[in-house]
């Protein structure tokens, strides 16, 4: 990847979102979580979004480790499993993950609904101008979460890793700004796009990587907002007039 | 024109800047004067809270009736004069520089979970989220959306957080009763404390008390 553009993308969500989002995504009881698979599927993303340079919290490398934990601890038949002092015997290493993902899961539904009051509120006016209720009238950017980009990204990676085994190797350079000019030209005369347009053409991991941070890059800067008509469904980018 | 008390609280409630609460206006009832019109501002000196609540519900349905563009809410403890939302297109044009952003969901979620669970310090928050919340408690700090509350016992005395009045206005509530999820998450918190006080009871002795407890194969049969 090119050092020449680096971008700096916090991630505000943490593994409890990342837990919730695949769960909802794999369509699996919060109180079955298949820690196997869930485990698997975690870790992926975490690679991805250390591979996208984003800045990932530390807690999600603790979170991967208790997984990891709890994983292997199923994996060992039951007598052959150290007893915790501290665990009640016999109980589901899992339970205090999910005890922590359904408590968490409900403050989340408070806040959505939250967001909801926010957005009545904002279209009634008091007298005082602006100084209480407000909220911008603007569409917020984000109507699509970092790990539903991260999903199609990696959607789109694994088509492009497809196309790379019968290819001539050549020495291609991209560059993130090369990419956002790109980007920006194709929506030139046209306002929206599908997410997998973004990257048709392009042929190789090094560029699908390389143009999704120049997608990262100019939502950031407001250039270009991104929805999800349907869950789990294709994000359609956007031109901010 | 003969003055009602509806009409009077409708004038205070019109040039008022933030919400006014019933005793606010009992206050200004009864130490209102005017020469102008001698006996009249005294006729009102004893109006009780309960009628001025009764007349606010009087003049909240004739707005409504009259279908004018503004309505009359309980908002932040207290009652305030606002646009109906028909209106938000040519209001928002009018003030829009003045309005602040939209809440991000973290800012929400960090929210919801000081207004459900406060006083909170900020580690327990970030137990709750699983991840850290400074950024996002400096930012709810300078909109005035929380405050301070005071200082944990806990090791190392950790500040506390709570909800401020602007974070009742902003998101037009009346009370944090009226918060999302209250019930359940509010309560949830004192169950959890006397279900731990009830294992606490338990563990001493008296084998009445293990029916209440929440581990079904432990109850007596009879």
């Amino acid at each position: 990847m090119e050092a020449d553009y680096k971008v700096k993308l916090e991630v505000f969500e943490g593994p409890l979102d990342l837990l919730l989002y695949l769960i909802k995504k794999e369509e699996v009881d919060i109180y079955e979580i298949p820690i196997e698979r869930i485990t698997n599927q975690y870790l992926e993303y975490l690679s991805l979004m250390q591979l996208l340079n984003l800045e990932v919290a530390g807690e999600f490398l603790v979170m991967a480790a208790t997984l990891m934990y709890i994983k292997s601890r199923l994996l060992l038949p039951e007598d052959q499993q150290v007893t915790d002092t501290e665990q009640e015997e016999g109980e589901d290493p899992r339970w205090e993950v999910i005890r922590q993902l359904v408590e968490y899961k409900k403050f989340k539904e408070a806040a959505l609904q939250l967001a909801q009051r926010e957005a009545e509120q904002s279209r009634l006016f008091p007298r005082s101008v602006g100084e209480v209720t407000g909220a911008e009238r603007e569409v917020p950017l984000a109507e699509v979460s970092i790990f539903d980009l991260i999903n199609a990204f990696n959607t789109v990676l694994k088509k492009a890793q497809e196309k790379e085994i019968f290819r001539e190797i050549v020495e291609e350079r991209f560059t993130v700004s090369d990419k956002i000019e790109e980007i920006l030209f194709i929506l030139r005369d046209r306002a929206e796009l599908l997410f997998s347009e973004v990257f048709e053409k392009a042929s190789s991991r090094a560029e699908v990587v390389v143009t999704f941070l120049a997608l990262l890059e100019l939502i950031r800067l407001k250039r270009l907002r991104v929805q999800q008509p349907e869950a789990f469904g294709e994000i359609h980018v956007i031109k901010v007039a | 024109m003969t003055i009602e008390l509806k009409h009077i609280l409708e004038a205070l409630l019109f040039s008022a800047e933030r919400p006014l609460t019933t005793k606010e206006m009992r206050t200004i009832l009864a130490e209102a004067t005017d020469d102008e019109n001698p006996g009249v501002a005294e006729s009102f000196r004893h109006t009780r809270e309960a009628a001025i609540a009764a007349a606010l519900e009087e003049l909240k349905v004739e707005l409504d009736t009259a279908q004018r563009s503004f309505q009359l809410v309980e908002i932040a403890g207290g009652w305030r004069l606002v646009s109906r939302p028909e209106f938000a297109a040519w209001l928002t044009k009018l003030l829009d520089e003045a309005r602040p952003h939209r809440l991000s969901p973290p800012a929400l979620e960090t929210l919801s979970i000081i207004a459900l669970r406060q006083p909170i310090s900020r580690a327990d928050i970030a137990a709750i989220r699983g991840v850290e919340v400074d950024g996002v408690i400096k930012t709810l700090l300078e909109r005035d959306l929380i405050t301070i509350t005071g200082k944990s016992d806990a090791p190392g005395r950790p500040m506390l957080y709570g909800t401020t009045q602007k974070f009742l206005e902003h998101f037009g509530l009346r009370s944090l009763d009226d918060m999302p999820k209250a019930a359940e998450l509010r309560l949830q918190a004192a169950a959890l404390k006397t279900a731990e006080d009830k294992v606490a009871g338990a563990a001493g002795e008296s084998p009445e008390n293990s029916n209440e407890g929440s581990a079904p194969e432990t109850a007596p049969s009879n």
